[in-house]
This record gives structure tokens, C-alpha cells and sequence, in this order.
């Protein structure tokens, strides 16, 4: 997805030249074509993600599309306050580009875990968040955001994520249905959705048929409320903690429009966790692979 | 040049310190503290408005609104009527200093380190633009706590940023002590010379020094540490932690405008 991303940046930034990338000391293997094409339009700001930020505005203030790479927690969590105060309080054209969502770079430690992040994101006023499922939807979610002019969060996952969609679905940024059943309504988002459609396959052999929806754009939210209004079960599964990630959006937006569903999520716990490992091994361990949800939906549906 | 900044200083001061009284608001110490400095600037060149690119100002001790704003409003950049409402209920100017009501601010602050890194910005997007003009940059000494102006003046230096003229308002208080019994800055000077900036020192209510200092030349960006006094001018304010926090009462103020109209 980080390829698919600065892959499409770099097609854009050939007429734009007002496209700035400014990376945190990351992006080896990735951003050195960028780099090379358009030398005015980049800088690597070093290890310095406070300073990394607020430049960034003083750049988008001075007219420039700003975009700030980095990866997992380190453009979220360091310069939280360069964000609020200096992007989102002045309105300014900067979207920050999160790679490795989630378990990512699971063996790297806790510290790198991105599984608090959109929790953070949302709660910051005139931010757009982005989650893309594949390579494909992440290069809609950057093309389509292109004409915004205000702050932007981009939740990529890291390298080698599948294609999911066979072609560029044509609805973004609505929901897009990955999986037609009438059983229960799974709502995903990110790069974990190829975990739900493994899942529906296997549930689809013991006749149990599953709907499953992503969801691209976490903020401003639009809640499908006809979809929602066709199952009694839902399920929500998220590559982040099950505070503040999609399905506490999802919990609020249904109570909000005061539909009486049953709600299950599943997600990261909401404690801190010492697990290392592959993104595959702690999705396992966290029972939020393909088998876990299956197991879930199964036990959703026997009680 | 420093005839004008000079009137439009005790201007500023008598303004400022009206606005506290009638608000009740805080940080008249630090307003009184960098209004030399900013007269200076706002009197020594033609500020751009509107977050265009030139000539512009970024306060990062935002703090100090009703000195920032005072001397915007004695040299025409805001309508003097618009410092009346200062701080009050449903006011346009508050407590820190805003750029959504004030064309010639480029940045809205309230916390403290992040006026630098903003101008790093706006004075990298000026080089690769090939637009001229600098990025005037206030900060307060307190905030060279903040681990983020070090992060920008190692870029700066790096970037060969000499579009970046900052000056530290050093009036060595701080919010409960003086700075050197909170966090030592000492040797203030010499840790940017050793970030590579081009450093000067100067008498910070000296206009004169200060109109050499901040608009010098160089191949580097530039700090001027402007030694200041915290409540510059009035004598009982002066170096006294207090100011920080109070507001001048009706007596405090006659007395505090009468002592600007007898020694300034």
C-alpha cells in the first residue's frame, strides 16, 4: 500500500507542482523516486516529527499540498499537538500518510503497534481519515482527497497487502461490498478486510452466509443506515484497539440514529500487550485472523 | 525609523495595559516585555497580510496578544476599535495571538514551541519559490524549554534558512521563577552558535540596537536574543513574576500611564 500510495503522489506531483513530500527519516526502498524526479518538492525533515509537523504547515500555509510520511505511530502520537494547533486550528492542506496500520510491524514492539491511532485522529476537528482496504483503494483514497484543501490522516498498511478489489470499485468512498449474505453484516476497515473475506469463504462452505462491508473513510462518517437496517447481527472487526477505532464510531452512529442492533467487535484489546510477531501470528493470537472471526460469526449466530 | 517604533511603543504600552485592566487578562509583563521588539519590526518593514509570502511575522509567545496586538493596531494592521473588545465575552481578540482576525499574524500560538518550526516552513517554501522576504519569528526565553524550537533550529541551520530572522524576548522570567533557577538556558548564546544560527545580542529595548539586529544580513537564520526586562516600564511590574498572572487595577493603571508619560 505505501508503493501503491507514493507511486500515485509521484504520477500527481508530474503536473502539481505545488505537491510537497516531506518524510520523517523513513520511506527507504519507497520515496527515493519522489526524491529523485521533483528534489524541490521534497525534504527529509530528520527524526524530528514535532518540528517535521509544524513545517509542514508553515508549508501548506505558503500554498504547498503538504504530505507528511512516516510510518505507524511516530506522525500521530509525537506531534499530536503540532497537529491540532498548528494544522488542524489553522485549517491548512497537509494529510499525513500513517504506514504500517495495526500489527504491521508487529515484531518491532508495542511502540510500533498503530493501534490507537484513529481513535486520536477522530477526535481532532476537520480531519478526513482515510483507511483503504488494497493498493487499489488506497490509490482512490489519494486521488480522491486531492482537491481537499483541509487536513487529511491516511492509514496505510505497509508492503505486499493483496489487491482485494478485482477492479477500482467505482463507489468509493461509500461502503463497498466485499461479501453478499443475509445472516449477519460484517463492517471492516483496512487492510485486515482480506481476514473477513477468508472468513466468508469458509463460513460459506457450512452454509452460513455473510454480507461484508469496508469502510474507506472513517471521517466525516456516513452511516449506511438502509444496510444496517437489513440484519439484526453486526459485526465489526478492526486492526485497532476496540476503543476508539471503528466500532466505537460504528456503536455511536447506530445509537445515534437510534436503531437497536446487536453490536459485536472485535479488535485489539484495550490493554497494553507484550506480544511479538509476525502481523499474521499476533492476527492469530488476538483471534482476529480469518479462523477467529469465523468462530465469532458462528458463535453469534448459535446464540 | 526608530522615531516612529519609539511613539508606537509607548503607544502600545499605555494600549496594552488599558486592554488588561479592562479585561482582566494576564501577561501584561510579557507584552510590556517584547513591545520594543515587535514596534521595531512592524515599524521596519512592510508586513505581508494574509498568509502571502514576504515579509512576515510569526509570534510564537503568544501569550503576549495584548502587546502584539496593541502595536498591530498603532501601526495599522488591525482597526484600533478591535483592541477595545480585548478578552472580552464574544471578542474577536483573545488571550493569544490569533491570524483568523489578524492579517499580519501568520500563525494562531497559545502553546509554546511551535512558532519556529512554522516559520522553518513558510521560510523553506520562500526558498524554493525563489520568493524574498524573511520570517520574523518571536519567542519567548521560557519556551527554549520546548524540545521543538531545538528540532527547528537544527533544520534551519541546515537548510541554510537566512530568510529566518528570530529574536528570544530574553527577560529571563518564566512562569514561576527566573529561567535560570527553572531550567537553565545559560549559556543562551552560544548553544545557537553551536546550532550554527548567526547570533547577536543586543539591548532589547534599545530600538536602535534592535533595527540593526533583526534586520542584519546573513549567510544563516538569525537570533537576536533581545535582553528585555519583564514589564518594561513600569516600575512595579518590572521583573516581578506577578505581571505574569495580574492586571493592572484602575489606580495601578493611572499610576503605571503616568510613570510611560514621565520616563519613556
Amino acid at each position: 500500500m505505501r508503493n501503491a500510495f507514493i507511486d500515485e503522489l509521484t504520477m500527481l506531483a508530474e503536473s502539481d507542482e505545488k505537491i510537497f513530500l516531506v518524510v520523517g527519516d523513513l520511506g527507504y526502498g519507497v520515496i527515493e523516486n519522489f526524491e529523485r524526479r521533483f528534489p524541490k518538492q521534497f525534504l527529509n525533515a530528520g527524526v524530528a516529527e514535532q518540528n517535521m509537523m509544524g513545517m509542514a504547515a508553515g508549508l501548506a500555509s505558503a500554498g504547498y499540498k503538504v504530505f507528511v510520511y512516516s510510518i505507524g505511530n511516530f506522525p500521530v502520537f509525537r506531534c499530536l499537538e503540532q497537529i491540532r494547533n498548528d494544522i488542524c486550528y489553522q485549517e491548512l492542506n497537509v494529510s499525513i500518510v500513517s504506514v504500517g496500520a495495526g500489527l504491521s510491524y508487529g515484531s518491532l514492539g508495542y511502540s510500533h503497534h498503530a493501534i490507537d491511532d484513529i481513535g486520536v485522529m477522530k477526535a481532532l476537528p476537520g480531519m478526513t481519515i482515510y483507511s483503504p482496504a488494497d493498493p487499489i483503494e488506497t490509490r482512490l483514497a489519494l486521488t480522491s482527497s486531492i482537491s481537499l484543501k483541509t487536513p487529511r490522516y491516511f492509514r496505510l498498511g505497509k508492503s505486499g497487502e493483496p489487491n482485494i478489489f478485482e477492479n477500482t470499485p467505482s463507489n468509493f468512498p461509500n461502503w463497498t461490498r466485499l461479501a453478499n449474505g443475509n445472516q449477519l453484516l460484517v463492517l471492516t476497515t483496512g487492510a485486515i478486510a482480506i481476514e473477513t473475506i477468508e472468513a466468508s469463504k469458509s463460513l460459506s462452505s457450512e452454509g452460513i452466509e455473510i454480507a461484508i462491508y469496508s469502510i474507506p473513510v472513517l471521517k466525516p462518517f456516513d452511516l449506511d443506515v438502509t444496510l444496517i437496517e437489513q440484519y439484526q447481527n453486526i459485526l465489526i472487526v478492526e486492526e485497532h484497539s476496540v476503543s476508539g477505532g471503528l466500532g466505537s464510531i460504528i456503536s455511536e452512529e447506530i445509537a445515534k440514529n437510534g436503531i437497536k442492533k446487536n453490536i459485536s467487535v472485535m479488535g485489539l484489546p484495550d490493554f497494553v500487550h507484550h506480544e511479538l510477531g509476525s502481523q499474521k501470528y499476533l492476527r492469530k493470537h488476538f483471534e482476529i485472523d480469518s479462523e477467529g472471526i469465523s468462530n465469532r460469526v458462528r458463535q453469534i449466530l448459535s446464540s | 525609523m526608530t522615531t516612529v517604533s519609539k511613539s508606537v511603543a509607548l503607544a502600545a504600552r499605555k494600549s496594552a495595559l488599558q486592554m488588561t485592566h479592562a479585561s482582566k487578562a494576564a501577561h501584561i509583563g510579557s507584552s510590556l516585555s517584547m513591545i520594543d521588539i515587535l514596534s521595531v519590526i512592524a515599524t521596519g518593514t512592510t508586513l505581508a497580510k494574509d498568509g502571502e509570502l514576504g515579509e512576515e511575522l510569526i509570534i510564537s509567545k503568544g501569550h503576549a496578544a495584548a502587546g502584539a496586538y496593541a502595536v498591530l493596531a498603532h501601526t495599522g494592521y488591525i482597526p484600533l476599535e478591535l483592541i477595545e473588545s480585548y478578552s472580552a465575552d464574544g471578542a474577536l481578540l483573545g488571550g493569544h495571538v490569533t491570524s483568523t482576525h489578524v492579517s499580519a499574524i501568520n500563525l494562531s500560538t497559545g502553546s509554546l514551541g511551535h512558532g519556529l518550526p512554522f516559520s522553518v516552513g513558510r521560510a523553506l517554501a520562500k526558498k524554493r519559490m525563489g520568493i524574498q522576504g524573511q520570517s520574523f519569528t518571536l519567542l519567548s526565553d521560557g519556551e527554549c524549554d520546548e524540545g521543538s524550537n531545538w528540532e527547528a533550529a537544527l533544520l534551519a541551520s541546515h537548510l541554510k534558512l537566512n530568510n529566518l530572522s528570530a529574536v528570544i524576548d530574553r527577560n529571563f522570567l518564566q512562569s514561576l521563577r527566573s529561567t535560570e533557577e527553572t531550567v537553565q538556558l545559560e549559556p543562551l548564546a552560544e548553544k545557537w552558535l553551536a546550532f550554527n544560527w548567526d547570533v547577536a545580542v543586543v539591548n532589547g529595548h534599545s530600538h536602535e540596537d534592535l533595527y540593526q539586529a533583526i534586520f542584519r544580513k546573513s549567510e544563516k537564520p538569525m537570533m537576536t536574543i533581545a535582553n528585555t526586562v519583564k514589564g518594561y516600564g513600569v516600575s512595579f511590574m518590572e521583573n516581578s513574576v506577578d505581571w505574569h498572572y495580574k492586571s493592572p487595577s484602575s489606580e495601578e493603571l493611572s499610576k503605571a500611564i503616568n510613570e510611560l508619560d514621565t520616563f519613556l
